[in-house]
């Protein structure tokens, strides 16, 4: 089977087999990618991410069911969605859980779901994340949902990543919302209360309320850390001063309460992304930074491709008698064939 | 090239109610270093196999307590033929009479295993049963 072409005609078999490909790296792997790149660019990609437990794949659920059953005078979209779950550092194993909270879609031919464990990456995304999100997007998913347990790094991750970021908070936490909020500031495009059956939801939204007004008076807000430093460089080529206020959307998702406000509030995140002149910014950084990991990776493996184990060795074992500073070990390293 | 991950469905199927058995071996599976996609309570065939496609898996584990074994089993093999799936090594773990377990496994489940039988012979055998696959 030719996995690319039948992806671009939509084959669920032809998909799943290449997400296997891209995540064991294989040579079908990247050569699959290479084939299908031209025909990606096109989906909407919504991170989702927050606290475990939260209620992100309960709120993907309901989120999906809505894009899948839009008000009457809306086109239906097709729903990918890949859940990221972290793999055991001890095993290597995993146990990926999110689908037992996405029953409701199966059956629809328009959603395709793809758990994924991170294999070893630090943080919540797995190194073939935005492969699986490419495979998606080529065959013709326009609304790809990304979630991932929000832990640290793992949330601005997600938010390079993707177009939309929604950080899931729930009432109950206790005071992890005061430790997280900063991260939460500084990645979130929708904050999403879930659980607001649960007692304690007005103190968390007063809460994340004041944090967010803090912030905004703090600085004229951008939405990513990145974004302070792209802005100083062009700001003649900024091409509209439009802001978007992150808003707090209270959902419950286990009855989808408050699931048809959210989905609107993605779908004017979207707009705005479009109108403002953001999506093109947010695309060229999310690709640079996918350019930039791989070819990281590239060099440390041509690198590691050249180098000798034993001299790597000697090295090491020279910094670790304190002969030699770390900072001198990697300049010999770097020209390994000049020492002895 | 990374190294390659086995990859387990387990499914409870049917309307029993817990699924304690399935989460012991779900977790036991992780420790051997598989990737375990957990799907929970009453799934139906259908469910089952189109999980099992969109998740490339090379195993589908059935936890079958409800005596229906005779009318899953076959239904769930007939699916994954009918995607193009028959790679994928069905088990089951259950309460399952002697008489049945030949006729299981005759109809292509790899293995059948009753209350009792210790997570390491499953892996051992889900190991055996794919190694043709993994390289
Ligand atoms: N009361 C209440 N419970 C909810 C709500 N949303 C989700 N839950 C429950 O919260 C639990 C966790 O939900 P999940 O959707 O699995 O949460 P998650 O954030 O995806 O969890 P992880 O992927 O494990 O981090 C489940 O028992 C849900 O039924 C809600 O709005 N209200
Ligand atoms: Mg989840």
């Amino acid at each position: 089977m030719n996995l690319a072409a039948s992806i671009l005609e939509g084959n669920r078999l032809a998909i799943a087999r290449l997400m296997t490909q891209v995540e064991n790296d294989t040579v079908e792997g990247l050569a699959g990618l290479e084939a299908i790149f031209p025909h990606t660019g096109q989906a909407h990609l919504i991170g989702v991410t927050g606290a475990p437990g939260t209620g992100k794949s309960s709120l993907v659920n309901q989120l999906a069911r809505c894009f899948r059953h839009p008000p009457p005078g809306k086109e239906p979209c097709r729903v990918g969605i890949i859940a990221v779950d972290p793999s055991s550092p001890f095993s290597g194993g995993a146990i990926l859980g999110d689908r037992i909270r996405m029953r409701d879609l199966a059956g629809d031919p328009g959603v395709f779901i793809r758990s994924m464990a991170t294999r070893g990456s630090l943080g919540g995304i797995a190194k073939a994340t935005s492969g699986l999100i490419q495979i998606l997007d080529a065959a013709g998913y326009q609304t790809i949902f990304i979630e991932t347990v929000g832990a640290g790094q793992a949330e601005v991750d997600i938010a390079r990543l993707a177009h939309t970021t929604l950080v899931v908070e729930a009432p109950g936490l206790g005071d992890d919302i005061q430790a997280i909020k900063a991260g939460i500031l500084e990645i979130a495009d929708i904050l999403v209360l879930n659980k607001a059956d649960r007692p304690g939801v007005e103190s968390a939204e007063t809460a994340l309320r004041s944090a967010l007004r803090l912030a905004s008076s703090n600085e004229t807000r951008s939405q990513h850390p990145e974004y302070i430093e792209g802005n100083q460089a062009d700001d003649s080529t900024v091409t509209s001063n439009k802001v978007w206020s992150p808003p707090i959307i209270r959902t419950i998702a286990i009855d989808g309460n408050g699931i048809e406000v959210l989905a609107e509030k993605i779908e004017e995140h979207r707009c705005f992304l479009k109108e403002s002149g953001e999506w093109k910014k947010r695309e060229k950084l999310r690709l640079q930074s996918e350019v930039d990991a791989l070819l990281q990776r590239t060099l440390m493996q041509q690198w590691r491709d050249k180098m000798s184990v034993m001299l790597y060795e000697k090295i090491l074992s020279q910094v670790t008698n304190r002969k030699i500073s770390t900072t001198n070990a990697v300049k010999l390293l770097m020209n390994g064939d000049n020492i002895q | 090239m990374t190294e390659k991950k086995i990859r387990v469905l387990v499914a409870k199927p049917g309307l029993d109610g817990h699924d304690r058995g399935a989460k012991v071996v779900a977790r036991a599976l992780r420790d051997a270093g598989m990737e375990v996609i957990y799907t929970g309570l009453r799934q139906t065939p259908e469910m089952i196999a189109e999980a099992a496609l969109q998740e490339d898996v090379d195993v589908v584990g059935l936890s079958i307590l409800s005596g229906a074994h005779m009318a899953l089993a076959p239904k769930v093999l007939e699916l994954l033929k009918t995607n193009q799936q028959e790679h994928v090594r069905v088990f089951i773990g259950g309460i399952i009479p002697d008489e049945d377990i030949q006729a299981l496994k005759d109809m292509g489940v790899v293995g059948v295993y009753g209350p009792g039988t210790t997570t390491e012979e499953i892996i051992g055998d889900i190991r055996k049963a794919i190694s043709g696959r993994l390289n």
